[in-house]
């Protein structure tokens, strides 16, 4: 069996022991590419069937005008029911990552609107399309990742996962991250999306932008009217440039960054992935705040 | 950069999952940052973030270990406190680190790091040779039953890239390896921190003519190390999308199956036929070992989730008690008097631990007395279950064989299992009978059209195995020739197992370790009872040493079927026979773990004969046999 071939298994596996072990999961839903294998395999695990349980976006307002079109059009091709949560209160308080600073906005925007959405609906098990190799404190998490009352990863005090048996039990306020793709490398998602013809985000894909410099982030232009109409993040008309560039990873407009690249298909994409020098959470400007910064926003609760 | 043609080869890449151990400062996560770096799985980024961090720090130079320590604590602390996963791939494979520290309060992270890995590393610092922790962590992968072992010789720089200290490296650990459970085994010199082996030869140590060990890991082969002969399908959900599917979802464990085989269910024992094999990409004719898919069957039967899915010819076991390797893995200390959770393939039952063998020193392997388990330690139990298991050993079968308890009041997974089989003494002769009632209920032995009865009645005297037990040299085979002639002379239907005979074939896999010495009686024992139950009367000649082993070979028989038959003669005596000059190689050290040298004989308590060839002749003892066999009524 390819590698491929065995990650999906695996993840198929992990699937279908918490529809059985769980009695209301929800798998998360950001759009990315990552999300977008996770569903394909949720919908394999349950063929002829469709996947028992629905898929909930954590809405911050910030994501890219492509990506609310795209989720759209997929929960209706392939008939999921979609639950769309957002934290409201901050979201009318004008929360935004200049006003506020990035961890604040992420804190407010995400992990708090994730939690309330996971107390508001009861739900005992959340899938997430996390990857082991993205980050050095993700590198240690679990495929059930267990968390308290308040949703916070213990990382000091983690269940063993042995062999292909997973401890579901769980207390009465806790609940459990479930990561599927733990095994997976950015490499094994876009060779599987091609292998698997997946549909993506076109952002993924190059393109000509007009783009703008911001903290040493490369951001289109465009976005920076839709996210800050008034100051336009303090950006210039005459400060911008024409280049060809995609997205590698998907968050919200105003902290993610485009990579200068010529890649226009899959195949272009998998030999950059394999050339590249650079990781792909590079541009994503929450992880940069310090070295174990990640790690601080899992403990609170973030994916 | 890469070509076109490289990408077709990076989609059709294999899989290679592994561990890494080795004690503190052995430069194990020095080695894991090397392998990254050189196969371009590190991000500027990345090695930007642990400069930053390597600077701060103080250190000379950027240091590669840091690149894997994930959690702040491990980095300020300069050490790894969990099991962190680690990716790399080349064109040809994708590889998956367990990276598993080694300090002794880890042995839990190990054991879990060691239970999903094809193969393991084990770090040597060449300076400081064989210590009691990589004999720790040999011990385990031999318990994990991990296929293959590296052992990489590291800081060769700091020993002046010496072969002579790489061979007694290389000879201490192949010395310790011969009491472990290991078959392939490969000795590699490396400097992790200078890239000597890893990736390319070394220039410094031109007397080494071996593979890097990138070489090996590239290429060692695993395909063969899954179980493809034992269909089991361990059922996961029950689908039922509308009223005209009905299908079994889950995960083949070992064996493979096509469509249109019978297959038994378990519990029910209900037979029936593969309707198809159902995939999100079509059905398939055939799935095999790895494989998630979903069956259905031609006849409705009632199944759910936890049953299991066999060929009707090729059963697992069936019990509610078994034999078990445990290693505890939680702070709170095992409590035998209180019921834990059992998960065991996808069923989960209500399980106590019903008695304690021993434990085991993991630093010098010996058996200690207990009456709990603390956090790291393990050792062989006999555990109890609510609802019978469909189990295989753990040896044969990891996916039928493994299972976790969960304290059910903390829901912590506290131990690992791994089952060696049935349990072995003879009090529990009576669940061993239930659990086979339960399976004959409904599936039938193959080969079993003619009774055992049928064959005594024909042959004129009833079937028994005779198991002639004692030390090297006491005289069993002479004994059990001498016996064979007299029945021959009876015309009766004899079969005679001999120690010697079985290791060139049978058994010819097993080494001396009390592991192999007792996987080595259970398969006799099992071959022996294939032969009572076609009418023979078996002769078994076997040094046994343990009670246990002799015990389970009494449990496994009816009652009444075997004769313990203790040849008994002076250690001395034995010693001046020496027939095949093993004491005198076992005394020179030559030969490790020789039964009455440096390991224990358990003398038998209960035989049902002993006889005493240091002073009675062979022909008077074969008489004694003779006149014992008559008693019994099984010749006349």
């Amino acid at each position: 069996m390819t590698h491929l071939k065995q990650l999906e298994q695996e993840s198929i596996h992990i699937i279908r022991e918490v529809v059985a072990e769980f009695r209301n999961p929800v798998m998360l839903y950001s759009v990315g590419k990552d999300s977008a294998v996770m569903i394909r395999l949720a919908q394999k695990a349950f063929h002829p069937g469709r996947f028992p349980f629905p898929l909930m976006h954590v809405d911050t307002g910030y994501k890219f005008p492509e990506m609310y079109r795209f989720r759209d059009s997929l929960v209706e091709r392939i008939g999921a029911r979609l639950i769309v949560e957002s934290n409201t209160q901050a979201v009318e308080r004008g929360t935004h990552p200049a006003q506020l600073g990035n961890d604040k906005c992420c804190q407010q925007l995400k992990t708090r609107a994730l939690l309330d959405a996971i107390a508001k609906h009861r739900f005992d098990a959340a899938f997430g399309g996390a990857r082991r190799d993205e980050e050095k404190s993700r590198a240690k998490e679990r495929f059930f990742s267990v968390r308290d009352e308040f949703g916070q990863w213990d990382p000091k005090n983690q269940r063993p996962e042995l062999w292909n048996l997973y401890n579901a039990d769980i207390g009465e306020r806790e609940s459990v991250r479930i990561f599927p793709l733990s095994n997976w490398t950015e490499l094994d998602v876009w060779q599987y999306i091609k292998l698997e013809n997946i549909p993506l985000v076109p952002l993924y894909f190059s393109q000509s932008r007009q783009v703008i410099e911001l903290n040493g982030i490369t951001i289109p232009f465009e976005y920076a009217n839709l996210v800050d109409p008034e100051r336009k993040l303090g950006l210039s008309d005459a400060e911008t440039k024409q280049v060809g560039c995609r997205f590698r990873s998907l968050g919200c407009i105003p902290c993610t960054g485009a990579v200068v690249s010529d890649a226009q298909t899959i195949d272009d994409i998998i030999q950059e992935v394999i050339d590249a020098r650079r990781s792909e959470r590079e541009n994503r400007i929450i992880d940069l705040t310090s070295d174990s910064s990640m790690e601080q926003k899992k403990r609170e609760g973030y994916f | 950069m890469s070509s076109k043609t490289e990408l077709t080869a990076y989609e059709n890449k294999s899989l290679l999952r592994f561990t890494t151990s080795g004690s503190v400062d052995d430069g194990k996560s020095t080695l894991i940052g090397r392998l990254l770096y050189e196969t371009n799985c590190i991000f500027e980024d990345q090695f930007a973030a642990v400069e930053r961090t390597s600077q701060r720090r103080g250190d000379k130079r950027v240091d590669l270990a840091l690149l894997l320590d994930g959690l702040a604590a491990e980095r300020e602390q300069g050490i790894t406190i969990d099991v962190a996963y680690r990716y790399f791939t080349t064109a040809k494979r994708k590889f998956i680190i367990a990276d598993t520290p080694g300090h002794e309060q880890y042995t839990r992270n190990m054991v879990t790091g060691a239970s999903t890995s094809q193969l393991a590393i084990i770090l040597i610092d060449a300076r400081h040779g064989v210590v009691t922790q990589s004999r720790r962590h040999g011990f385990l992968i031999s318990l994990l039953q991990i296929p293959h072992l590296v052992v990489a010789v590291n800081k060769m720089d700091l020993v002046d890239y010496s072969e002579a200290a790489f061979r007694r490296i290389v000879e201490d650990y192949t010395e310790f390896s011969q009491k472990l459970d290991i078959h392939d085994i490969s000795f590699i010199p490396i400097s992790a921190l200078d890239g000597d082996n890893v990736t390319t030869r070394s220039p410094n140590m031109p007397w080494y003519d071996g593979h890097t060990l990138l070489h090996m890991l590239e290429n060692v082969q695993v395909s063969a190390d899954k179980n493809y002969v034992d269909f089991r399908f361990p059922v996961q959900n029950v689908l039922r999308p509308n009223l005209d599917f009905r299908g079994f979802s889950g995960n083949v464990t070992s064996g493979t199956i096509r469509v249109g085989e019978e297959i038994a269910t378990l519990p029910s024992g209900k037979i029936s036929r593969i309707k198809s094999i159902v995939t999100y990409d079509g059905e398939l004719e055939e799935a095999f070992a790895g494989q998630a898919v979903t069956l259905t069957l031609e006849d409705e039967i009632d199944i759910s989730r936890g049953d299991m899915i066999v060929r009707r010819n090729n059963l697992p076991h069936v019990g509610n008690e078994f034999d078990v390797n445990l290693c505890w893995l939680d702070e709170q200390p095992m409590n035998p008097r209180t019921h834990y959770l059992l998960k065991h393939t996808t069923q989960k039952v209500k399980a106590y631990i019903s008695g304690i063998h021993y434990r085991i020193n993991v630093n010098t392997l010996h058996r200690e007395t207990t009456d709990h388990f603390a956090l790291n330690e393990i050792g062989r139990v006999t555990i109890k279950s609510s609802r019978p298991l469909f189990f295989d050993s753990y040896r044969v079968n990891q996916g039928t064989g493994s299972f976790i308890l969960i304290d059910p009041l903390s829901n912590h997974t506290v131990a690992a299992g791994m089952i060696r089989g049935q349990p072995r003494d003879v009090k529990s002769v009576t669940h061993t009978r239930h659990a086979e009632s339960l399976r004959s209920a409904n599936v039938h032995w193959e080969g079993g059209m003619i009774s055992r009865q049928s064959w005594e009645q024909r042959n004129g005297h009833k079937a028994a195995v005779i198991w002639c037990t004692g030390l090297s040299g006491a005289g069993k085979s002479t004994v059990a020739k001498g016996l064979i002639s007299a029945l021959f002379a009876r015309q009766c239907q004899v079969m005679m197992l001999d120690g010697d005979n079985v290791r060139h074939g049978l058994c010819g896999d097993l080494g001396f370790s009390d592991q192999d010495r007792s996987e080595n009686i259970r398969r006799v024992g099992e071959t022996a009872r294939l032969f009572y139950e076609q009418g023979n009367i078996v002769i078994c000649t076997f040094i046994s040493p343990f009670h246990d082993d002799r015990g389970f070979v009494r449990s496994i028989l009816p009652q009444g079927a075997f004769h313990e038959v203790y040849i008994k003669c002076d250690l001395s005596v034995c010693k001046r026979r020496d027939p095949k000059g093993l004491y005198r190689r076992a005394e020179a050290g030559e030969i490790k773990e020789f039964t009455g040298i440096d390991s224990p004989y358990e003398e038998p308590e209960n035989a049902e004969v002993v006889v005493e060839t240091d002073i009675d002749s062979v022909e008077s003892i074969v008489a004694q046999l003779e006149a014992y066999l008559l008693e019994r009524g099984i010749i006349s």
